[in-house]
């Protein structure tokens, strides 16, 4: 197993001599030009999802983040506070267990966990299979949890409206300089854990802003704490919005 | 390291266009990769043999382009290189501005090798 994210490729595996042993060409060799995005395939089934999604007026999102920083205690909350007002339900995504997914139905929604094995992202597919088992008549919100991971979730485009990148205090301000990707394609960021700033100095959120600007991200910005509850409501009023803004299109 | 499953996306696409295209085997293929894409050049050719293995682009060379970001301001519409976590204009420093390059992925061109026509 790789190492650096628990992908399956194995870090002595990873060089074997190729080209080299090309044997020369027989017949005559021909050009052709392609010029196609390398992920079409799952750019197309990420389509096919969007299209089930706008069927049955559902605004879907993905949460993507590090391990750890509060993704599915976010959910938890959300839930909780939606209860009686919008029909949620989850995907999970993680290498392995049905830890999130269990967490999830204790709060009496329905959830669907994808183990990936050693795979380090949710892909479009993924997605695609998990709806088999999940009905989506009814629905208002369909959460996909991501693996948490900064780096590989940020190519593949799983179908959803929105992507929301989650940054956590213990995590260090200049997360986004770091993982540039991630941060730039969000439409949402959650700095999360808010109420640790008191005791973690060497966060400052006016950074992270700068560190958000400074990799192109564009979108809103909302400070959360599920301890202390702040931010959660405007939280759930973008959440609301997005709702009625997907049934305005599906009307 | 996703690149491995970029790379199985790429091997099925090659293969595609090399069955389409009456190929015996796959030369080469080139591809494009810009920084904001999310993928490393030197992963994907550490990818790509596993990838390849057993397929028609078996021993085929993998050549990978790797294109630099490139923004262009908004207010002075200047069009420059830009570093992916600092996407400034470099000629006046404001930071509205638009991506215009660096977010490529893909594939350029296939060499294959045809069957020689049958002398009639």
């Amino acid at each position: 197993m790789c190492r650096d994210c628990g992908c399956s490729l194995g870090p002595t595996a990873s060089r074997v001599p190729f080209a080299a042993a090309a044997p020369a060409p027989k017949g005559h060799v021909e050009s052709i030009e392609v010029i196609t995005a390398i992920l079409d395939e799952n750019d197309r089934v990420a389509k096919h999802n969007r299209e089930h999604f706008d069927a049955q007026g559902v605004f879907a999102l993905n949460l993507m983040s590090s391990p750890g920083s509060g993704k599915t205690s976010l959910l938890e909350a959300t839930i909780k506070a939606l209860q009686g007002e919008l029909n949620v339900a989850v995907i999970e995504g993680d290498l392995a267990t049905e830890n999130d997914a269990a967490r999830i139905r204790a709060c009496g929604v329905p959830a669907v966990q994808i183990t990936t094995g050693n795979a380090c992202h949710l892909d479009a597919q993924m997605v695609h299979d998990a709806l088999h088992d999940l009905p989506l008549a009814g629905l208002d919100i369909l959460f996909v949890e991501n693996v948490g991971n900064l780096v590989c979730p940020a190519s593949f485009d799983l179908g959803v409206h929105r992507n929301i990148t989650l940054l956590s205090v213990p995590e260090g301000d200049d997360k986004p300089a770091k993982y540039p990707v991630m941060f730039r394609g969000a439409d949402l960021a959650l700095i999360t854990k808010v109420d640790l700033l008191a005791h973690i100095e060497e966060f400052s959120v006016e950074r992270a802003r700068k560190s958000l600007r400074d990799v192109g991200f564009q979108g809103r910005v909302i400070e959360l704490s599920k301890r202390g509850g702040e931010g959660l409501d405007a939280w759930l009023d973008w959440l609301r919005a997005e709702v009625a803004a997907r049934r305005a299109v599906a009307a | 390291m996703h690149e491995l499953s970029v790379c199985q996306a790429l091997i099925d696409q090659v293969e595609r266009v090399a069955r389409d295209n009456g190929a015996r085997r796959v030369m080469s293929i080139v591809v494009s990769v810009g920084p904001l894409s999310g993928i490393e050049a030197q992963l994907l050719e550490h990818a790509y043999p596993l990838a390849a293995a057993g397929t028609m682009a078996e021993n085929a060379e993998l050549v990978v382009e790797t294109v630099p970001v490139k923004v262009r301001c908004r207010t002075c519409h200047a069009e420059t290189e830009a570093a992916p976590n600092r996407l400034v204009c470099a000629t006046c420093h404001d930071w509205q501005v638009d991506v215009t390059g660096g977010e490529e992925m893909l594939l350029l061109r296939v060499e294959i090798e045809r069957a020689d026509e049958p002398v009639a």
